[in-house]
């Protein structure tokens, strides 16, 4: 295998506003580019410190999408169903969660201990699920 | 029109994670169809219509999804399940829990195998099915 890195990944937001305030304004993540490319708005994000792995906040709709697929798009995420997902890792998962909770963030899940961590699940505005978790050591 | 639909599934979803956090509670309709902004019949009707199944259904499989993880990953027996996954007696656990999974409580400890992914997948992904 020659890859290596996983380096940008995606999920579908309705509003690119509204999603630069809850990735960075509340989850504490850095804005990576915000360009206006003419055809698209290219927003990306990243965790502070970590600027070689991006998230792209992407708007469905057209040219990309054809009206109704984006429609479908923006239907399947708002009822959650359509699979964005985002795992992100934490030094003190109750700690974050409290934060978050102050913040006014959606829990999904509370803090629970599980053989690989303990983690808790979160949604953005938009429908996309987030799990954040303090990994015990593998092995 | 999409923006409506957008805005009510969104408000559905909302209510359903609320469910998905408090499985153990009683199915509190009035308390949902707040968090929906909906009334008690519009929530059930609508909420049927985005997910495919009624509420107290979807309950039904949550709590049950949980009593088989809490059957495959502890030594806890059948009754204290029962009761820490929201049902009010054993009767209507266990034959939930053979309508929904097809096999008992015991029988399905009996054969189950522990997993260790994320527990948001196995959440989805062994709650049974309403579907066929």
């Amino acid at each position: 295998m020659t890859m290596n890195a996983i380096s940008r990944s995606q999920i579908y937001v309705l509003d690119q506003d509204e999603a630069l305030d809850f990735y960075v304004g509340k989850l504490g993540m850095e804005l990576n580019t915000d360009q206006d490319l003419g055809f698209m708005r290219w927003l990306t994000v990243n965790l502070p410190g970590d600027p070689e792995r991006e998230i792209l906040l992407e708007k469905p709709g057209p040219p990309a999408l054809d009206p109704a697929t984006a429609e479908q798009v923006r239907e399947l995420l708002t009822k959650g169903a359509l699979g964005g997902y985002l795992f992100m890792t934490t030094d003190d998962a109750r700690k974050t969660h409290e934060d978050l909770v102050a913040k006014g963030v959606e829990i999904t899940d509370e803090p629970t201990e599980r053989p690989y961590g303990i983690d808790f699940g979160i949604r953005d505005p938009f429908g996309n699920r987030i799990r954040i978790g303090q990994m015990f050591p593998r092995g | 029109m999409s923006r409506a639909v957008e805005e009510s599934n969104r408000a559905m979803l909302r209510a359903r994670d609320a469910m998905d956090r408090a499985y153990a509670h009683p199915l509190d309709i009035p308390a949902l169809a707040r968090i929906a902004h909906a009334s008690e019949a519009h929530f059930i009707r609508t909420f049927r219509a985005t997910f495919g199944e009624t509420p107290h259904r979807y309950l039904q499989r949550r709590r049950v999804e949980r009593a088989m993880a809490l059957l495959v990953e502890t030594e806890r027996d059948v009754t204290d399940i029962c009761y820490a996954v929201g049902f009010g007696s054993l009767g209507t656990f266990s034959r939930t829990f053979r309508q929904i999974v097809g096999e008992s409580p015991t029988d399905f400890r009996r054969r189950a195998v522990p997993t260790n992914v994320p527990s948001c997948f196995t959440k989805a992904w062994t709650r049974p099915s309403s579907f066929g």
